[in-house]
């Protein structure tokens, strides 16, 4: 068995770690607080979970905006385009060639962070289910507005309250893989670890492919 | 250099000012802080300014009127004295429900109201009854429907006004007081003749006393009928009703209830109170007998979230948790249970809480204390049954019920004490029956004959109704708005108090509301989906760890 030098590259730029934890703090306060909404448990009590949830989703919309206006500006939008080359190879690793120690069929790189199925799964993410809620959750917000704005006809506090519950859920499990899929590096907090000081150690001499670039250097 | 520059704008400026939203979002500020806010609250602000200044006048001192010096014998004498000054008084009283006991909105000879055919289920109807329950009308001598309600001098104007708490009417005296001393045996108690010129020229605006001497004794007792009215509402303190309350802004009856003409404002019947929910600044004539006239629409402070409830949540929900909050409030009367004897002879039981679970005249009972409400739609209007009505007698029969459903802008969610039980009711007719209930023995009165079919033959024929001689016992429901014991703000009913599976709205359906209504399937294919992505990743998370364990073994063994 071969084992290759490890080098350490700056992976994450300090907002995006801030954003990224942030957003995971945001998240979990809102599952915790909208189940109890839902009637899941009594844990702040009513009132004080609505003023919390109100209050950690208009701070995440406020962050969103940061965050997608980072994105744009920054090019890394880029990171997010999503491709099925060496998809099946990433799905294949993690079902198998993971149990048999095999290195990761995608490096980690500055130019492109995400392997294949990450992209899709953020892009889902960013660009779909986020979206999604936030409107869903502003106009469930807003209900009591609702007849000032003529909506009320086209809108159903039931249909929308399940779409918010079901994203919800989307969400808590997204939240339970990702937690474990950082668990998958070369040790076991490695991934996290990058995430918290943006330096991430990857194998040595690992080749980018230009499809696989995010950034286009002149 | 640039990315720096938006990262430090990101720590230095987004975080602090997180930090300060939540904080004051959450109230974890300093108390005094919170005091001074909650103090601004807009409808508490209106209405403290709207009651600060009350000033009453009076110009005229009654002891020194000569009229009231004369000797006196009887009520229709104080009367006409009365009337020798206040010419008009009588006249208008005559058109009220205070007088008449009829709903003067319903149409001509429709009798709804206790003096017509209208029923409860407590001593249900008044018709053959009269001197018994007209001990509680504000006139002498309504002993039988061949009462004069056009005279004048048959009006009583001490009870509502007389202000030495001495007038007493007997018990079972159409109206009147006694003329000689009297004890009345229903509760042991001696009547005295009033010293009826003192009581003349006591009078003044009605106080928490004179309305309470019948409204907070209506069904024959303390808060039989109403669970937010009995006689603790005499002398209350602010957290029994932040109005009344003698350590607050001790608040008389007609304060709210102002009075146009002797007319005095609330629901009568099937009339609500007003016909649209007005504040003082949009109109300054409304009576004051909404929340809304003195407190506006919109009365909590701006943003917070009970101000989005008011168009569909009535104030009395949140702010009255429970009813009955000191006395015990009668919740069921059966009457077919009524005339079981001890040793052949009528006979009382008391309850644990010092009230009557069983009496011979007047069957089972039970009572209840600090009572939650239950809550329906209602526009200010209720309907009560009356005795011509059919029934479905293989339903509890609902003899009266709140009129409102979530579609109309009037209806608010409301609470009500519901009072059940069982009553006679007509097995041919399908009517509910009214009994025969007050006389001696010998009458044909169940009070002194206990014999059913007599006394409700006579009770429908002096209502002049048919009655077909077979008869039986129907459960039946009978609603009182709960508006009165307002708590004081704390002890209002909390968010999660409703908003919870099996909350206090558990059985008011067709809307959605958070916390409350959920959907099996989602809730089940959701935790399915996080269950599973749990069980997927530890087993996931197993398999590696035994692969890698084995690979190790396997890579000592090759050494």
């Amino acid at each position: 068995m071969t084992t290759n030098n490890m080098v350490k590259v700056y992976l994450y730029t300090r907002f995006e770690r801030f954003w990224h934890w942030v957003q995971a703090v945001l998240i979990i306060m809102l599952l915790l607080t909208g189940l109890e909404i839902h009637g899941t448990y009594a844990l702040f009590g009513f009132e004080r979970a609505v003023e919390l949830h109100n209050f950690f989703g208009l701070s995440w919309l406020t962050l969103f905006v940061f965050i997608v206006f980072w994105l744009f500006t920054t090019g890394e939008w880029k990171q997010y385009i999503p491709t099925t080359k060496k998809l099946f190879d990433v799905i294949h690793y993690y079902c198998i060639d993971i149990f048999k120690g095999k290195p990761h069929p995608i490096r980690k790189n500055p130019d492109a962070k995400h392997n294949p199925l990450q992209r899709m799964t953020y892009l889902g993410l960013a660009a779909a289910l986020l979206p999604t809620q936030m409107i869903a959750g502003l106009l469930y917000y807003t209900y009591n507005s609702w007849s000032v704005w003529r909506i009320s006809t086209y809108l159903n506090l039931e249909t929308l309250a399940t779409v918010h519950l079901v994203i919800a859920f989307l969400l808590l499990s997204f939240l339970i893989i990702h937690v474990y899929m950082t668990t998958t590096g070369h040790t076991i907090t490695a991934h996290v670890a990058a995430m918290w000081s943006g330096w991430e150690e990857i194998e040595e001499g690992a080749e980018i492919e230009d499809w696989e670039k995010a950034r286009v250097r002149s | 250099m640039k990315r720096l520059r938006f990262t430090g704008f990101f720590c230095w400026f987004f975080i602090p000012m997180l930090c300060i939203m939540f904080f004051c979002s959450s109230g974890i500020c300093a108390p005094q802080e919170i005091e001074e806010i909650e103090e601004l609250a807009p409808g508490r602000k209106m209405a403290r300014q709207a009651t600060k200044r009350r000033q009453l006048w009076i110009t005229s001192d009654h002891s020194k009127h000569a009229i009231l010096e004369q000797e006196f014998a009887s009520g229709p004498e104080v009367t006409k004295a009365c009337l020798d000054c206040h010419t008009e008084a009588a006249m208008q009283f005559h058109k009220t429900i205070h007088w008449t006991w009829l709903d003067p909105n319903a149409p001509e000879g429709a009798g709804i109201g206790k003096g017509g055919h209208s029923m409860n289920n407590f001593c249900i109807n008044i018709n053959s009854n009269e001197p018994r329950c007209t001990s509680c009308h504000a006139g002498y001598g309504w002993k039988d429907n061949t009462f004069d309600f056009t005279d004048q001098s048959k009006v009583d104007c001490l009870v509502c006004h007389e202000q030495t708490g001495t007038y007493k009417k007997f018990p079972a005296g159409a109206g009147n007081p006694v003329s000689e001393s009297k004890v009345f045996k229903g509760n042991g108690k001696t009547y005295d003749p009033p010293d009826w010129n003192a009581v003349a020229q006591s009078v003044a605006r009605p106080t928490r006393r004179n309305c309470g001497t019948c409204h907070f004794f209506g069904g024959g007792g303390d808060g039989v009928k109403h669970g937010d009215m009995d006689s603790s509402l005499m002398k209350p303190n602010k957290s029994l009703d932040v109005h009344m309350g003698m350590d607050g802004q001790n608040f008389d009856c007609v304060r709210c209830h102002s009075t146009k003409l002797h007319n005095i404002s609330g629901r009568i019947y099937s009339t609500p109170a007003v016909p649209h929910r007005k504040s003082l600044i949009e109109d300054d004539l409304i009576p004051k007998i909404m929340c809304e006239s003195c407190h506006s629409a919109t009365p909590h402070k701006a943003g917070e979230k009970p101000n989005d409830h008011t168009d569909k949540v009535a104030c009395q929900s949140c702010h009255i948790p429970h009813f009955a909050r000191v006395n015990p409030t009668k919740m069921w009367w059966d009457w077919s249970k009524a005339g079981k004897k001890k040793n052949g002879k009528p006979y009382m039981e008391k309850g644990p809480s010092g009230k009557p679970v069983y009496h011979t005249k007047k069957g089972e009972f039970r009572w209840a204390k600090f009572v939650v409400p239950e809550y329906q739609w209602f526009n200010g209007s209720i309907h009560t049954l009356t005795a011509r009505d059919m029934i479905d007698p293989g339903k509890i029969v609902k003899v009266s019920w709140p009129v409102g459903d979530r579609t109309d802008e009037n209806s608010r969610i409301f609470p009500f004490k519901v009072h059940r039980g069982k009553q006679p009711y007509d097995k041919v007719n399908k009517t509910l029956l009214i009994p025969h209930l007050f006389g001696k023995k010998g009458s044909g009165a169940y009070w002194g004959d206990y014999d059913w079919k007599k006394a409700l033959a006579g009770g429908m024929k002096a209502a002049r109704l048919p009655f077909s001689g077979e008869y039986d016992f129907v459960e039946t429901s009978y609603v009182f708005p709960t508006t009165h014991m307002v708590a004081r703000r704390d002890d209002s009913v909390k968010c999660q108090e409703c908003h919870t599976r099996n909350g206090r709205l558990a059985d008011l359906t067709g809307f959605y509301m958070p916390g409350r209504d959920h959907s099996e399937l989602i809730d089940t294919a959701g935790w399915l989906l996080v269950l599973g992505s749990l069980a997927g990743v530890l087993i996931h998370g197993f398999g590696r760890a035994f692969f890698a364990s084995r690979r190790k073994e396997k890579n000592n063994d090759n050494k």
